[in-house]
């Protein structure tokens, strides 16, 4: 099929320009580890608080300022709420749902993953600064969906 | 002006045609009411009665704009284009399977809104199992679904009629168009389908105790992308082959429009994950394959933007403009045919500039799920899309209803579309700079306990209540209009804008109507993209979740 040169240009800078964009997105996602979270653990969505690590809820220090923060989400709030974690902690967040589908999102940060009922979803952040962060749900859960949120405390 | 500028269609395709946009701008008007509220309700404004839920609004504003104002208005502009297409009218075949399309979607629609509004259906158009609504919400949806298929059916046994009686000769562009879009419909939907026959209906009515979420959300999602392109789609034909028409030029090219929509056949079905990209349970290099295939699906859209503007340089050139830019001038900016749909265009850019932003893992990870993304399918479908749609209506009504489009009536949809434009650029740009600041998308007013980020929100939040107050205006505008021009403009004869294809371009290769080939290729990238993990996700199951009603 003929091609007006002008098209043929327009498509080759279009393509080239997507293609470069698809490498570094791959680059960025393979050769320096940031995938989306993709964690492929499952769990008995009716079996939450008995399954471990989710029948002990709560921040366990793991290294030198490093800690695991287990957290049960459901309709509508996460438990434990108001954690208090020291300035530079490394916080690996693991949750699942009690119920039905929510989500985690700490707004200013690039903490964001679904939270699913029979999966377990894990994420990590550095909190570098002191302050008062906000944990909200930011998937449609029920009718108290708008106020499922709790705090991380940095100090 | 020659004999093909003349046919108008026939009364029994006019009927039916209507039949589907009354229903569409019923739809509309509900949403448009239903919109409005959430603004005011989200920016602090109002509060609601008791008996009314906002996620009950946003339940109903979703289905009705969604779903119900779209695949409504697009198998009607087809129906309407196919009969224009084919001397005015439809085959006796078309007509009948259009006609049953018609009531198993409307019966469906009402069956929908009645549980919504019992508030036995709150959650939302996505569905989200386990969150377990009446049955007869999904038996509704199944029969919008099902509906819809038999509106297609109408359109390929029409398609079929015509190539019998013009044996060898290329199909009119507009009918092939129509084709390419239901069979992309035809195909998305067996995602969504199968949720709902097969895990929703019969969980929902009790006889299985339990539903897996992450299969259920990956068959939604095959459905839920390819269904904005069955929203764009419909758009593209519109400028494809009636915006030449209306500026007085020519379609630029008939078999790079063809190539575009048969792209959008391979390109938009294997991509779904892009909408679960923050989900676990699916691996990252599944996510990444998902990724790469969603970018690919620019290229039409570039193909699109090179040939409107060729159209639009060609045809001022030959109205005699001389500079770089001169033809710009020579464009129709009076004719709301032509304006509105420009426009359309125009926000089409950063609309998806967004989207390949969404479609990016990393990126996705700082708006996915915030009202970010309720911003861009505002600028996406809510203004190109819909722009387009509302100009189409402008000249199908009354060319349907035997009446003209009068100047008074051009001029008020010109303040409609301006209306229309600044209220979205408002509310949508509130909602991009909120959804990068991390406010959550569907959520009801809420300030978090007083959490200072959160109240940090509340003006731009206010912001987008405005913007919703000038869409609101600007929708009784555009209703008041598709009254006007349904039962009280002046008789007379309203044209349908059918292009003609340009003189110098080539003749039109036949592989590209070669259906059973690009359906199979189409069918090999979905095995590829998604093959293996749905296997894997049938096959490493977790324990089923119950059902759950938490609204």
């Amino acid at each position: 099929m003929h091609l007006h040169r002008y098209e043929k240009i327009w498509l080759m800078l279009g393509t080239g320009a997507l293609a470069l964009f698809i490498v570094i997105l791959s680059v960025n996602a393979f050769a320096m580890g940031m995938t989306p979270p993709s964690h492929m653990e499952m769990i008995d969505p009716k079996k939450v608080d008995q399954t471990a690590p989710f029948d002990k809820p709560g921040l366990k220090k793991i290294g030198p300022n490093e800690y695991e923060l287990v957290m049960v989400s459901f309709a509508f709030g996460y438990q434990p709420g108001n954690v208090e974690v020291p300035k530079g902690a490394k916080v690996t967040f693991i949750t699942t749902s009690k119920d039905v589908v929510h989500g985690f999102q700490i707004p200013g940060t690039n903490v964001n993953t679904m939270v699913l009922p029979g999966h377990v979803s894990k994420i990590t952040h550095t909190f570098d600064e002191p302050g008062k962060f906000l944990i909200l749900c930011n998937e449609y859960c029920g009718a108290g969906h708008q106020i499922m949120a709790t705090h991380v405390i940095v100090k | 002006m020659n004999r093909e500028d003349n046919v108008r269609v026939d009364r029994a395709a006019a009927k039916l045609s209507l039949a589907h946009i009354y229903v569409a701008f019923i739809g509309f008007a509900i949403a448009a009411l239903c919109g409005l509220l959430q603004g005011l309700v989200r920016g602090g404004i109002v509060t609601l009665p008791k008996w009314l839920g906002y996620y009950q609004l946003l339940t109903t504003h979703g289905v009705m704009m969604g779903l119900v104002f779209t695949t409504f208005f697009i198998i009607g502009l087809f129906l309407a284009g196919a009969a224009r297409t084919s001397d005015g009218k439809l085959s006796p075949a078309a007509s009948k399977l259009g006609w049953i399309g018609w009531w198993m979607m409307t019966i469906g629609t009402g069956m929908a809104t009645v549980t919504i509004l019992m508030n036995d259906a709150s959650v939302l158009y996505t569905f989200y199992a386990p969150m377990k609504a009446s049955p007869w919400f999904y038996v509704g949806a199944a029969l919008l679904v099902v509906g819809s298929w038999f509106g297609g059916y109408a359109i390929f046994a029409n398609y079929a009629a015509w190539k019998k009686a013009n044996r060898g000769k290329t199909s009119p562009l507009f009918q092939y168009m129509a084709v390419s879009t239901m069979i992309l419909w035809q195909i998305a939907t067996l995602g969504v389908a199968v949720e709902v026959v097969f895990q929703l209906i019969p969980w929902s009515f009790g006889w299985v105790d339990g539903v897996d979420i992450l299969l259920s959300r990956s068959l939604f999602w095959f459905f839920g992308h390819p269904l904005v392109y069955f929203w764009l789609m419909p758009a593209y034909a519109v400028w494809y082959v009636s915006i030449p028409k209306i500026i007085g030029g020519k379609v630029f090219s008939d078999s790079l429009a063809r190539t575009s929509f048969v792209l959008f056949i391979l390109l938009s079905m294997p991509v779904g994950f892009h909408h679960q990209l923050m989900e676990p349970g699916i691996s990252a290099s599944w996510k990444m394959i998902h990724v790469i295939l969603t970018l690919m699906v620019v290229v039409p859209s570039l193909m699109t933007a090179f040939s409107m503007f060729a159209t639009f340089e060609t045809t001022g050139r030959a109205k005699g403009a001389k500079s770089l830019f001169g033809w710009f001038k020579t464009l129709p900016w009076g004719d709301v045919r032509f304006f509105a749909p420009f426009m359309g265009m125009l926000y089409f850019i950063p609309a998806g500039a967004g989207g390949i932003i969404n479609a990016s893992n990393q990126l996705n990870q700082v708006i996915h799920n915030t009202i970010w993304v309720t911003g861009h399918f505002h600028l996406t479908v809510g203004t190109s899309v819909a722009l387009t749609f509302f100009a189409a209506a402008y000249w199908i009504i009354p060319h349907l209803t035997g009446r003209k489009l009068t100047k008074t009536a051009n001029r008020l949809g010109i303040v409609q579309t301006v209306l229309w434009l600044v209220g979205m650029s408002m509310m949508s740009g509130a909602m991009h700079f909120l959804g990068l600041q991390g406010a959550p998308r569907r959520t009801d007013y809420t300030t978090y306990f007083n959490d200072e980020t959160a109240l940090g929100w509340m003006s731009y939040q206010k912001l987008m209540a405005m913007g919703g107050e000038i869409l609101f205006f600007s929708s009784i505008l555009l209703i008041g209009l598709v009254v006007y021009l349904a039962f009280f403009a002046p008789k007379g004869e309203e044209e349908f804008p059918i292009g003609e294809t340009s003189e110098n371009a080539e003749a039109t290769p036949k592989v590209l109507e070669r259906w059973g080939l690009w359906v199979g290729i189409a069918a090999f990238l979905i095995v590829l993209a998604y093959g293996v993990p749905l296997a894997q996700q049938i096959n490493h199951a977790p324990p089923a979740s119950a059902g759950f009603r938490t609204w």
